[in-house]
């Protein structure tokens, strides 16, 4: 038996890995009937009848799950299985509460916009997205390449609304950029591409920010040179948010920075320097600035005064809906200001109960847990930094949505991701969810032989 | 619509929405536990040889530990350094642990590191790779005491 032999069945021998594409054909299905049922739901609670375009919506789900799970069998057969149901079930659950409040806040008054169709839309090109990606990228070790592009891109994407023409200023944050009809919120991408950055730029410099440098209180601290251009970004995009007083986005990228940071070189010192920070930044916050402070006295006492409207109504509908829930199209949801878009969770929360948001945020749990199960399985150090941030990142956002509809932290604007209305934030969710699939294809995929490199005798050159 | 359909409808929804949480759960339990190992060569003869390391394993955990790092063989031969709890890093540069002054070796090569009862090897994205004897490594490699590790023209080996 010559070496390559042996090399190939040693190979064999250990342990395959299950692609178990047929489980998540199972599962797709059951999501699908989910997001359909919900529709339907919808259409008897509020007048009686199945809505005319469950057809359609039906249609549109099956096509997207099947299109989806196609092309997962075809370009990353060994990705995780539950991922795209997991994702397929919020996102129909998104589209019917989405229709379900444009139904009832036009009872409440006609003139009101409807949001179901462009959401449909914005998914469509969220799914395009998907398959671009999952097809184009088809090994996730070539966008260590790119790693200061990405940084810079970050940057831009952050600047790009305080521009005088392209930004757009909603509500008090200067956060969109227009693209003709539509508005963008460059935010979400600049997400993924400083997650993309920290996971390059980290797995280089972690044993030097792991090794070298000085111990202080305890405290392993870094050399300045090697923590200087992840600061520099840090810093740019944290100033960025603060002239567009965008709190969420703040917190959750000063949070996956740390988290990130933790990570690559298993330091917990960083959480604790990363506390501190923010425990310092929010207390500065709520001195200095006003819309801080609203938020938290909307937050400590939401009873009184106008500021703390929307998390009173909001409460009130959770309360309304208790542990089973008032049905779909049963409760009143559409009272709450942005019912459809920050507080979705409320809205589901009223008409689906305790039960169901429970059940919604276990969908969310488990879709970190398989982030962070790519993360540990993942060969490569890039592959493990950047699925461990994407799920970080989808978890602390979970957190801080969440945590603000139900009064557990103070009230800050993040979308809830595949529920809300907004379409950067479907797009992009949907892109993270291609990089985590293609990152565990490679995870999973059974190893290449070595046997070329065994049988050869000239060395192979690689170039950095 | 009578208020009885109607919870009909509320409480089927929330049992189907939780029936495929619970399938999600189960694919998930399955996955974790469920990878197989094909019969072969290796796994027929895998019990044979664990059996006796289970019972040596005890004694091992003190003794036989590699208590150093040597450098058999190139421009640094006979040097070595102790190997603690926490990574050893070799390569040219001045964060390493032992500067190799080999003009094959690339500045942060390669990095020998432990999880307390095994010691493992990983290559850093050098330029010339780290060998188990012809073998490129690509992913951290499990090393036993006396293995050879092969940089550019350096050879180093865990000793006891």
């Amino acid at each position: 038996m010559s070496v390559r032999d042996t090399a190939r069945n040693q190979r064999d021998a250990s342990w395959v890995p299950r692609k178990r594409r047929g489980a998540e054909l199972v599962l797709t299905m059951m999501a699908v009937v989910i997001g359909v049922a919900a529709y339907a739901a919808v259409g008897l609670g509020t007048e009686g009848t199945i809505p005319a375009d469950t057809f359609k919506l039906g249609g549109f789900l099956a096509v997207v799950a099947v299109a989806t799970t196609l092309l997962v069998r075809r370009v990353a057969p060994y990705a995780d299985p539950v991922l795209l149901p997991l994702v397929i079930a919020l996102n129909g659950l998104g589209l019917a509460m989405i229709y379900r409040l444009d139904v009832g806040r036009q009872a409440l008054d006609p003139d009101r916009a409807a949001f179901a169709n462009g959401q449909l839309v914005w998914t469509t090109l969220g799914v395009v997205a998907f398959a671009v990606t999952l097809t184009l990228l088809r090994d996730h070790r070539r966008l260590q390449a790119f790693t200061y592009s990405f940084g810079l891109a970050a940057i831009v994407l952050l600047v790009l609304p305080l521009l005088p023409v392209v930004g757009r200023e909603i509500n008090g944050a200067r956060i969109w950029i227009n693209l003709g009809p539509f508005s963008f919120q460059p935010g979400e991408a600049a997400k993924v591409c400083l997650a993309i950055f920290f996971a390059g730029y980290l797995v280089v410099k972690r044993d030097a920010l792991a090794l070298a440098g000085r111990r202080f209180l305890g405290i392993d601290l870094p050399r300045g040179r090697d923590l200087g251009p992840i600061l520099v970004a840090w810093l740019i995009s944290i100033g960025v948010l603060v002239l567009q007083k965008d709190l969420g986005s703040s917190v959750l990228f000063f949070g996956l920075f740390v988290v990130m940071l933790y990570i690559a070189t298993e330091r917990p010192g960083w959480l604790v320097v990363g506390a501190l920070l923010v425990t310092a930044g929010v207390t500065l916050g709520y001195w200095q600035f006003g819309h801080v402070r609203t938020r938290f006295d909307a937050w400590l006492d939401p009873f009184t005064g106008d500021a703390g409207y929307q998390v009173k109504t909001g409460l009130f509908g959770l309360a309304h809906g208790g542990i089973l829930g008032t049905g779909w199209g049963q409760g009143s949801p559409q009272t709450t200001p942005y019912s459809f878009s920050d507080y979705i969770i409320a809205s589901l929360g009223e008409e689906l109960g305790l039960t169901g948001l429970m059940a919604i945020l276990l969908i969310y749990g488990l879709i970190v847990e398989r982030g962070l199960r790519i993360a540990l399985t993942c060969r490569d150090g890039f592959g493990k930094l950047l699925a461990a941030g994407l799920a970080v990142s989808f978890a602390l956002q979970v957190f801080v949505v969440v945590g603000g509809v139900t009064r557990l932290i103070p009230l800050t604007g993040l979308t809830t991701p595949f529920l809300a209305q907004g379409g950067s934030s479907i797009v992009l969710n949907w892109l993270i969810i291609a990089l985590l699939l293609r990152i565990s294809d490679q995870t999973r995929r059974p190893a290449p032989s070595p046997a070329s490199l065994a049988s050869s005798d000239t060395q192979v050159v690689r170039l950095p | 619509m009578s208020e009885l359909t109607l919870t009909l409808i509320k409480l089927g929804f929330l049992a189907v929405l939780w029936l495929f949480v619970l399938s999600a759960v189960s694919v998930v339990r399955s996955d974790i536990f469920g990878t197989k190992a094909t019969a072969g060569p290796r796994t027929a003869a895998r019990p044979a040889a664990a059996k006796p390391e289970k019972t040596r394993r005890p004694k091992r955990a003190g003794r036989g530990r590699p208590s150093h790092l040597h450098v058999v063989e190139g421009p640094n031969a006979g040097q070595s350094v102790p190997l603690g709890d926490g990574p050893v890093l070799l390569g040219r540069g001045t964060d390493a642990a032992i500067r190799l002054d080999d003009d094959y070796v690339s500045t942060r090569h390669a990095r020998f590191a432990t999880n307390g009862e095994q010691w493992f090897v990983e290559d850093l994205g050098s330029t010339n790779g780290t060998y188990l004897g012809s073998q490129r490594i690509t992913s951290p490699v499990p090393i036993e005491p006396g293995v050879q590790v092969r940089l550019g023209k350096t050879i180093v080996e865990l000793r006891k």
